[in-house]
């Protein structure tokens, strides 16, 4: 089952062509890793998926991007409901200036829920799904930014995942982080899939071919090769990927 | 390339001394520096010691607990006590909101940055503008055109004009330290814009907010030039702050002029500088208050 679609996406920051003529399908309870130099327009493509692009001022997008089979870019979608179901990790950690609590509890408050018990419940449950509940268990109202760094970034994810979203958009999530919470956190992105689907950009390729199931490589707004990370890693078909992937040039 | 370092017999680099030159320049700026420092210090203490030294011991209690007497002739002030009260109470109620609001829209939500620029120019020019051209469109506008006469009212209206520029620019700029960040946190949840601004960057910006208001109260408590013509200097207790709103009432700085030079009564002016000074005091210690219980209850 694919769960989002895209077709010829095609998208630009005032005169400039960032994405050109992207069709992908991103399967669901799968990783699938985004790679490529930077610049070549895959973290623009990453935040086309939940329209984090929008608040970019002189942003055109045409082509489409099915959700469960819908166009999220259709006028009448609920943005707000899009990016609750479709939640986003960002590259820096970050934790907003408040309690450990108050951070996984923002996002169900958003969404409406007020009763202390099933808070307190989200806030759990948020917590052991980023591995992250032991750690902080006894501190929960206590800042966030007393965390370290991956303890934030963990924090974070917890924070995507107390709205329960079913797709976790992940924008290189461990680039500021430590070799120990890079690990910690590969491992966590192996336990998400089994419930949800995770799309991961990251220009680490050795990162990609170790936890994705599923590797695409963009190069100058477009998508040069999307296939299995095994075979993508083993025997391109595309020139360029080979000389990317074996670091002739990126 | 190896750089040509100073070296002894047996070839090691040798550490230079820092230069006779430099070191005398370096203290020469250091002395200056001390030296500004304590001159200001001196000033202010001097200052202050001085209006208490001369104020303190004119503080009596008819005089911070009655309105003047022309039968008695005796001077009070607490009319004028309360007036300043409600001037700033006025003024804040209605500046708050709207300095705050625009500067949320023109952060948040303006698009066109060419007009936000003019916008932010404008403002910062009107800050500068000398507090007597306030006091003399007040005087035209609040009070002859709107027909407010010369009242409470009128001069906390003319106020307001006088700080919003101050309140928007002082809001603007702790809204633009408010890290991208967290808006892309809080929006990436699913938030809309107006529940990302109420509990993610108003919260995190309450400290210029305060520090902008704690320097309003400090212009409107200083204020006289733009108050003698739009609030007058009436002296008489009101009731409450509505009876006092449509009447014309002197602030503690309108009266310190107007008993200093027109009745020569400086010890009254001192005792009403004192005075002005522990206001001034007490109002930003209760806005650092404020500003810290705000903060743990975000």
């Amino acid at each position: 089952m694919d769960i989002i679609t895209t077709n010829n996406l095609e998208l630009w920051y005032g005169s400039f062509q960032a994405l050109k003529g992207i069709d992908m399908k991103i399967p669901e309870h799968q990783i699938t890793a985004f790679i490529g130099p930077s610049g070549c327009g895959k973290s623009t493509f990453l935040k086309t998926l939940n329209r984090m692009n929008d608040l970019v001022p002189g942003v055109k997008i045409t082509g489409e991007i099915l959700y469960h089979g819908q166009d999220i870019y259709a006028p009448e979608v609920d943005v707000t409901w899009l990016r609750k179901r479709v939640g986003m990790v960002f590259q820096k950690p970050n934790p907003f200036p408040m309690s450990i609590y108050d951070n996984i509890a923002y996002g169900p408050r958003l969404h409406g829920t007020h009763s202390k018990a099933e808070l307190n419940d989200l806030v759990e449950q948020s917590l052991r799904g980023a591995a992250l509940w032991d750690e902080v268990k006894d501190r929960l109202k206590k800042s966030a930014l007393g965390l370290s760094g991956g303890q934030q970034q963990r924090m974070c994810i917890a924070r995507a995942l107390s709205v329960q979203p079913d797709v976790l958009l992940m924008d290189e999530p461990t680039s500021a982080l430590d070799p120990i919470s890079t690990m910690k956190i590969e491992e966590l992105m192996s336990d998400l899939k089994q419930q949800y689907t995770v799309v991961i950009v990251t220009h680490n390729m050795q990162q990609a071919a170790r936890i994705s199931d599923r590797t695409a490589f963009f190069l100058l707004g477009e998508m040069v090769e999307f296939d299995e990370t095994e075979r993508m890693f083993s025997m391109p078909s595309d020139k360029r990927t080979e000389d990317y992937i074996t670091g002739r040039f990126g | 390339m190896m750089a040509n370092y100073e070296r002894d017999e047996t070839g090691k680099i040798v550490i230079p001394p820092l230069s006779k030159g430099r070191r005398a320049y370096d203290l020469l700026i250091k002395g200056f520096l001390y030296l500004a420092a304590l001159i200001t210090c001196a000033l202010l203490v001097g200052l202050i010691g001085y209006i208490f030294y001369r104020g303190l011991p004119n503080i009596t209690w008819e005089l911070v607990s009655t309105a003047p007497s022309a039968l008695k002739d005796t001077i009070g002030i607490l009319p004028n006590l309360l007036n300043t009260l409600y001037i700033i109470l006025i003024s804040l109620l209605i500046v708050l909101p709207l300095g705050i609001g625009a500067a949320v829209y023109l952060t948040e939500y303006a698009t066109n940055r060419r007009l936000v620029w003019l916008i932010e120019f404008t403002t910062e020019t009107l800050t500068g503008i000398p507090s007597i051209i306030y006091g003399l469109v007040g005087m035209l506008f609040f009070v002859q055109f709107c027909n407010l006469q010369t009242s409470i009212l009128a001069g906390a209206l003319t106020l307001v004009v006088m700080i919003l520029p101050t309140i928007v620019r002082t809001t603007q700029e702790s809204l633009k330290t408010v890290p991208e960040s967290y808006r892309e946190g809080a929006l990436g949840l699913g938030a809309t814009k107006w529940y990302m601004i109420r509990t993610i960057i108003l919260p995190s910006s309450i400290d210029g907010i305060v520090t902008g208001c704690i320097l309003a109260v400090g212009r409107i408590v200083g204020e006289s030039a733009a108050l003698l013509f739009t609030a007058g200097i009436g002296s008489i207790i009101a009731k409450n702050i509505f009876a006092a709103m449509s009447r014309s009432g002197g602030t503690l700085s309108v009266m310190l002029y107007v008993y200093a030079f027109e009745r020569g009564e400086f010890g009254v002016a001192f005792a009403i500088a004192a005075i002005l000074m522990i206001l001034v005091l007490c109002i930003n210690f209760a806005a650092k208050l404020v500003n810290r219980k705000l903060k743990n209850k975000f």
